[in-house]
């Protein structure tokens, strides 16, 4: 009698927490919640310019937190976002996000996260926007909005300069190689081979760019393939390492948002758009990847 | 109401059946046990020498000192110190990024990395059951004649184990959800797999509540396992 009252209770427990999983699910769908930002990642504020107190020129959209624009990233991701040694940020996403902020007239607020986590902040309403040299392809368009593209994305295979890999092809001959968690980069090469990867058995996914080089250096990895702005840096930071001449995939960037969150895309995007348009987002590449 | 639970049933279809996902997670649940199952033992080895060297030490009579047991001694406290004040996720990236930097097979870095991590907590629970073990007990078997591993073996041991075995199991529950920590080094255990998936489909709920399910029964089955174990040892007892 009592082992049987054991199993319903756990049977109880666990429908409980299944309901409960269920709540989380539905209420994750609508559009951003004023909750706290992600209590894993610790909010920091940009170290800029203070925004002037002033109502957003369009009004009507939300953020999560009133006068303030949360920014979702990975900045471990240079030159696109990485951290300064005061424990700030900076890098071209958050230079943009920056602008666009002080057009919009609110306060820029960094989120720095896992990659795979800053897209699911953006989805479920933890921050408001993530930029964290995202490439829009259809998948994520079913579950996530994007703005207008800000940069064009390259992605490169890092190799040793001795290594046995020298082309995009000898790539199906590597036996592992390393990419950044959930990025494109490594979903393509997880994809099986028939349908033009390499297998997810020859792909190992770190936690950021900068593991897996670091892995590629101790020869525990064979290639790694990335973005390649970071790449270039990482290639400038590590002796022997190359980028191979043929580009792996190309791709655009944009900011993502939650699924259905319209009125923020407009405004963010108008504001993208006019910064396009006077060349403030390209003189903020042209600061961080001088022309080569 | 419906809408929304047929939405959810939606998402963990495309998390767990579509594409045969469902062999990702027991792939990554085999890896998962392998690496606890061998760590336990690597571990709990350890932790019993490791106990036995600092219990000899520690229970010499009054103003006898063997310097070798002494350096033994301070070695194995050197030991528990740094992987008891070290956390975890830092020794394993440490194993996988500096130590074994050369290293291909990333499940053995985990399991050197876990298993040496459990034996330092595994030797303070060995030697806690040692020391609750009255020395009268151990003065007794050697009046009687018996050497010191023997009076270890057939008076002391017996009796120390059934005290930690609440402990010793708490020690591998432990240590089993430990392994999701080496999905940091690219190992492809449960959380590993749980989170590509995850990523490959934007999704990661779905993934997430499952693994955590998984670990929650297989952590259910040992409990349980754990007093039919206790139990029946206490059948000797007259308590």
């Amino acid at each position: 009698m009592k082992k049987l009252n054991k199993i319903l209770c756990t049977v109880l427990a666990l429908t409980m927490v299944l309901a409960l999983c269920a709540c989380g699910g539905t209420t994750e769908t609508q559009a951003p919640q004023t909750e706290a930002p992600a209590s894993e990642a610790p909010a920091t504020e940009a170290p800029a310019t203070e925004a002037p107190e002033t109502e957003a020129p369009a009004g009507e959209f939300t953020t999560v937190e009133e006068g303030k624009l949360h920014m979702s990233t990975n900045a471990q991701f240079p030159p696109y976002e990485m951290t300064t040694d005061d424990g700030g940020f900076e890098g071209i996403d958050v230079e943009i996000a920056q602008a666009i902020a002080e057009k919009l007239g609110l306060e820029l607020v960094v989120d720095d996260m896992a990659f795979n986590a800053a897209l699911t902040a953006a989805q479920t309403g933890q921050s408001d926007m993530v930029m964290a040299g995202v490439t829009v392809n259809e998948e994520r368009l079913e579950v996530m909005d994007f703005s207008d593209t800000y940069a064009t994305g390259v992605q490169v295979v890092i190799v040793k300069e001795d290594s046995p890999i020298q082309t995009i092809d000898d790539l199906a001959n590597a036996e592992m190689i390393g990419c950044q968690a959930d990025t494109t980069g490594y979903i393509y090469c997880s994809y099986p081979v028939e349908e033009g990867g390499y297998g997810a058995d020859h792909v190992t996914a770190y936690d950021n760019g900068a593991m897996a080089v670091m892995a590629l250096m101790n020869g525990q990895i064979d290639a790694v393939v990335i973005d390649n702005a970071p790449a270039q840096e990482f290639v400038k930071a590590n002796e022997g390492l190359k980028i191979l001449d043929t580009e792996f995939a190309n791709e655009d960037y944009a900011i993502g948002f939650a699924k259905g969150n319209t009125a923020l895309r407009d405004a963010v995007n108008a504001a993208l758009n006019e910064l396009i348009a006077d060349g403030t987002v390209q003189a903020i590449i042209d600061k961080y990847i001088p022309a080569a | 109401m419906l809408e929304g639970l047929m939405g959810i049933a939606g998402k963990f279809y495309k998390a767990f059946i579509e594409g045969e996902r469902w062999k990702l997670y027991l792939s990554g649940l085999g890896i998962t046990l392998e690496m606890t199952v061998v760590a336990l033992i690597f571990g709990m080895v350890l932790g019993v020498v490791v106990a036995v060297i600092r219990t000899a030490h520690d229970q010499q009579r009054p103003g006898r000192r063997n310097i070798l047991l002494s350096i033994l001694n301070a070695l194995c406290k050197l030991y528990t110190t740094i992987i008891r004040g070290t956390p975890m996720m830092v020794q394993i990236l440490i194993w996988g990024f500096v130590i074994f930097a050369s290293s291909r097979d990333k499940v053995m870095v985990g399991i050197i990395g876990l298993g040496i991590n459990s034996g330092a907590y595994a030797a303070e629970i060995v030697r806690g059951g040692l020391m609750s073990v009255d020395v009268g007990q151990s003065e007794a078997g050697r009046s009687l004649g018996l050497n010191y591993l023997d009076t270890m073996r057939f008076i002391v041991i017996p009796q120390a184990f059934k005290n930690i075995l609440p402990s010793l199991g708490n020690e591998f529950i432990t240590l089993f959800k430990d392994t999701s920590l080496v999905n940091t080094i690219g190992a492809a255990e449960l959380t590993y797999q749980a989170m590509r998936i995850g990523g490959r489909n934007y999704d990661y709920m779905p993934p997430l509540i499952g693994s955590a399910l998984i670990y929650l029964a297989i952590v259910i089955i040992f409990t349980w396992l754990q007093g039919k174990l206790e139990r029946r040892l206490r059948q000797s007892d007259r308590r």
